[in-house]
């Protein structure tokens, strides 16, 4: 991208999607880009600088969450666009969807609490070694909203090691202060995590909405920070 | 005609709810008998809930017009003008009777059901609202019941992706039997893109589309309209089973094929199915269709026309489209990997013509079947008014005002509902400004500076009280919560839930809200542009409380100048608009504290009301507040506590009334609110007040302390926020506990 043009970002329209449109309309409104929806059934991602995996339900959630997405036609070029180092946010179901499809390390199950959650919740940034997290201190405490069924991240021991030994934390549950408390953690999540990255960082998944906190007039613009951190990162990349 | 046609037969009639005088009119209208699919139709287009033959009398006499009014009841929705080119559309429907039988289905279909409404009308769903009734919750059984409702109105709302921003919790033993599940849904649309269900077009194609039809739901319209008893609680094959998924696809489909112009109609299959979509479409086309149910998308095979026409099975739309237009309507909902098939045609004779393997299975005229209805002036006969409750409370042996606070804020009906809301995805959208636990949820309006604000209420204790002055409450409460955000009320949507009308005590509770329904709406220039009457909600002989939930939309001019409910900054100087009374008839605190539910509902003054409406919406535009909480259930004491909750903030307040403490803090005269203001707008707001003729009186200030109320120096309540949010906080999950 040449300094100055605005970030051209891709966000991929599954059946049963349903924070597609606020993914546009947060980063039209938070980053100014020129952002598209992608259907499910295309190939074509139209050569972005970001892809996001949004919300939703993607296909009734009626096998697994995020189960059958990664099956779709697309998901071949979301692969591709990764591993050339593409950045990939993931969210909530988009998070689902990255896990199922082996783009992300753990797995999301239900709830402990074994119901649907909305609520604001706490996150501690735990890495700023992302595309999403460049602009952030490590130990920043942002409120974001959850909205989900199917939070509970979980990994088998050998993926766990692998994630720790490679910083892929990316946020944390925590209070108000960020401190992990037990009563941070909405959904029972393994030791507090509420989104991890690859290994090469450019992929990134989370439970929390970021897009539904983009904007002072909604009570909380903490979300658009993820998605400045990518744009400023984006001019710093091609700078 | 089939030469299987039965014979007709009083058991027959009996098992369809059709009485002998029905069938003579349905004689006299065909010219001879109908057959069995025939009999069928008659039946769902004639019952209560498809024909309002009990009701329609009285709800004449609702006002239905005004400036901003685009399109008030007769279509699928109301839709009432914005500006910026903009109609908000919104409907309120109950799903009460298949909630009692299978509560996660029955809540779930709901929802979808009344978003259908909303969407074939062009519009974009926005929000969700569920006003809510259940029985005594220390009944095991309500507790799978709330948890039912609640898991299905989030299961579909979530899925779909559509706000549920807000609605109401009551419980009462009146409804131990039979439940009130009532959703309201709105949209928004640009006003050259709203829809209407109208069939014309000699020739033009109909549509079927969305999920295909199965055996489920059959006499859903019927079962709406009778009686429970314990048998008919085992009728699980009339409730329908909703799925969110096939509704989502089928709402982007829908307003895809909107957003062109091959579309000339559209209706949803709801209640009664395929009858009634395509029944009324042409009725308010007045053109006839010839439909060729061979070609009807099926879930089984051997389905016979009889459950064709009369399947509820949800997420279905049926369509007129111009002729040779029909191939791009088709793509669309294809492309969405929905179910579509051309089923007919529109034609030039009103009448109905059912075609099934190369025979005419039924043979119609549309009018004898919608516009034609029976309609029934019912007996009906009105309660004595009560007489006043004053100075007949001994209220020596009651505990005191901080003891009685507290109760109330454990008491079912007023305790804290963020263990039902927490499971409603309340953000997605991304527009709610303010959701639960406010007076009005607010949402602002992308792409314009505005925003609306959005509420459900009705007090059923002040309905059994007064059907009149009940109904008027009901809308002045929900005037009263859209303008605390600073909003100016727009128009009201109904949901009149009642027993059965065929008891003349019931007729006269219908006829007495409509009435209160009527006049307030007048006075406060909100009238009606859309609702739905749910009868026959008794059990066993027991019928609910009368609860017509009024559903209002408001306008913010700009929303960033709403106002929150809750207290914002220390050392506010906090104010009480209106007058208080001696009012403790059908108080909460007269019932949960003394355990009396009796007396008089308070008395309503719907000039006051309209004078406090127009001077919070000039506070608001003036941005003079900090915040604005209505009073009403419970009193100022649990307004004040409400408003002190969501940021722990207490206050220091002292009054100076003539009446005893407990009355002062716990009556529910209206119209009244507390509002909040930085220090030094004191005579602005006593201006402004003075100007629109209210009443107000200056209590004392926001402080870090705690909830602390004085009465003439005397203080008579002093609580730490933290209990009160505990306490509020707590009591819904243990209540739900007992069964978790």
């Amino acid at each position: 991208m040449s300094s100055g043009a605005r970030p051209r970002v891709s966000v991929v329209l599954f059946p049963g999607s349903n924070c597609d449109h606020d993914a546009v309309h947060a980063v039209e409104t938070a980053i100014g880009a020129d952002a598209r929806l992608v259907w499910h059934d295309g190939t074509d991602l139209g050569r972005p600088d970001l892809v996001v995996l949004p919300g939703g339900f993607s296909y009734g959630d009626y096998l697994r969450c995020g189960a059958l997405a990664r099956f779709s036609p697309v998901m071949d070029s979301v692969r591709d666009f990764a591993a050339s180092g593409g950045p990939v946010l993931g969210i909530c179901n988009g998070f689902q969807v990255l896990c199922e499809a082996g783009l992300l390390p753990g797995a999301l199950l239900a709830n402990s609490g074994q119901r649907f959650l909305c609520q604001d919740v706490h996150v501690r940034v735990e890495t700023i070694r992302t595309p999403f997290t460049s602009d952030l201190t490590k130990g920043d405490v942002l409120r974001l909203p959850i909205a989900h069924g199917d939070g509970n991240w979980r990994a088998e021991e050998a993926t766990w090691d692998d994630v720790v030994a490679h910083d892929q934390v990316v946020f944390r549950y925590c209070d108000a202060a960020g401190e992990r408390v037990a009563s941070a953690n909405p959904n029972g999540s393994h030791d507090d995590v509420a989104g991890v990255c690859n290994r090469a960082r450019n992929v990134v998944g989370l439970m929390p909405h970021p897009e539904r906190a983009s904007e002072e007039i909604l009570g909380n613009a903490d979300g658009a920070r993820l998605f400045r951190s990518f744009a400023s990162g984006l001019l710093g990349r091609s700078a | 005609m089939g030469a299987s046609a039965p014979t007709i037969t009083p058991a027959l009639l009996a098992e369809h709810k059709l009485t002998s005088d029905e069938y003579e009119r349905i004689l006299a209208a065909l010219g001879r008998e109908p057959n069995l699919v025939e009999l069928g139709i008659f039946s769902a287009l004639w019952s209560e809930h498809c024909s309002y033959k009990s009701s329609k009398v009285f709800l004449r006499d609702l006002p239905t017009k005004g400036p901003r009014v685009v399109q008030g009841p007769g279509e699928n929705a109301g839709a009432v003008d914005i500006g910026d080119g903009l109609a908000v559309v919104f409907k309120m429907e109950s799903h009460n009777h298949p909630s009692f039988i299978e509560p996660y289905q029955g809540a779930a279909t709901g929802v979808g059901g009344i978003l259908r409404d909303v969407f074939t009308m062009g519009a974009r769903p926005i929000a969700v609202l569920d006003p809510l009734f259940f029985g005594d919750p220390s009944a095991p059984r309500m507790h799978g019941l709330v948890d039912g409702v609640v898991r299905g109105v989030g299961g579909y709302g979530n899925c779909i992706g559509i706000p549920t921003v807000g609605g109401s919790t009551f419980f009462h033993p009146s409804y131990d039997g039979n439940i009130l599940v009532n959703v309201m849904a709105v949209g928004l649309v640009r006003h050259e893109r709203i829809f209407k269900a109208k069939a014309s077009g000699i020739g033009n194609p109909v549509l079927y589309a969305g999920s295909k039809t199965g055996r489920d739901g059959i006499h859903g319209a019927s079962m709406a309209s009778d009686v429970f008893d314990d048998e008919k609680a085992q009728r699980r094959p009339t409730v329908q089973v909703g799925d969110p998924f096939t509704e989502k696809l089928l709402l982007e489909a829908v307003l895809e094929v909107l957003e062109g112009d091959a579309v000339v109609a559209i209706q949803d299959m709801g209640a009664a199915g395929l009858t009634s979509s395509s029944f009324e479409m042409c009725a308010r086309g007045d053109v006839g269709m010839r439909l060729d149910l061979d070609r009807v998308p099926m879930r089984e095979s051997g389905m016979t026309p009889y459950e064709l026409m009369l399947s509820e099975s949800q997420e279905r739309m049926l369509l007129v489209t111009k002729k040779g237009r029909e191939r791009e309507v088709i793509e669309v909902f294809e492309r969405w990997g929905l179910d579509v098939a051309e089923i007919g045609e529109v034609t030039a004779e009103p009448r109905m013509v059912l075609l099934f393997r190369g025979e005419v299975a039924a043979d119609l005229p549309v009018a004898p079947l919608v516009d034609e209805a029976p309609v029934y002036r019912r007996p009906w006969t009105l309660a004595e008014p009560l007489p006043p409750l004053e100075g007949a409370i001994d209220l020596s042996g009651a505990p005191d005002e901080t003891a009685a606070l507290l109760a109330l804020l454990a008491s079912p009906n007023l305790c804290s509902k963020a263990w039902i809301w927490r499971q409603y995805d309340r953000s997605v959208r991304t527009n709610t400004v303010a959701g639960p636990p406010g007076d009005a949820a607010v949402l602002r309006v992308k792409g314009t500076k505005k925003g609306l604000a959005l509420t459900a209420d009705v007090n059923p204790r002040y309905c059994f009280a007064d059907p009149m002055r009940g109904a008027a409450h009901a809308v002045a409460e929900a005037a009263l919560n859209v303008a605390c955000t600073g909003a100016r009320p727009l128009a009201i949507t109904d949901c009149l839930n009642f027993g059965n009308p065929e008891r003349p005590e019931i007729m006269g509770q219908l006829a007495a809200a409509v009435k209160g329904l009527s006049l307030a709406c007048r006075a406060l220039e909100t009238p009606v542009v859309s609702g739905n009457v749910s009868l026959y909600n008794e059990t066993d002989g027991e019928s609910i409380l009368p609860t017509p939930t009024v559903g209002m939309v408001g306008l913010l001019e700009d929303v960033a100048r709403a106002v929150p409910h809750a207290f914002r900054a220390e050392h506010d100087v906090v104010a009480l608009l209106g007058e208080t009374r001696d009012e403790l008839g059908r108080s909460e605190y007269l019932a949960t504290v003394l355990g009396r539910d009796e007396g008089p509902c308070p008395l309503l003054d719907l000039l006051a009301v309209r004078s406090m409406v127009d001077l919070l919406v000039d506070l608001a535009a003036d941005g003079l507040l900090s915040s604005a909480h209505d009073v009403s259930d419970g009193g100022l004491a649990v307004a004040l506590a409400e408003a002190a909750m969501p940021n722990s903030l207490g206050a220091d307040l002292n009054v100076e009334t003539a009446l005893l403490p407990a009355i002062y803090l716990f009556s529910q005269s209206a119209p009244r609110v507390v509002v909040s203001f930085p220090p030094g707008r004191e005579r602005a707001v006593l201006e402004a007040a003075r100007r629109h003729g209210v009443p107000t009186a200056f209590l004392g200030r926001v402080s870090r302390g705690g909830l602390r109320v004085a009465v003439s120096g005397n203080v008579v309540l002093d609580v730490p926020v933290s209990t009160l949010t505990k306490v509020s906080e707590e009591a819904f999950g243990k209540m739900m506990e007992v069964t978790e």
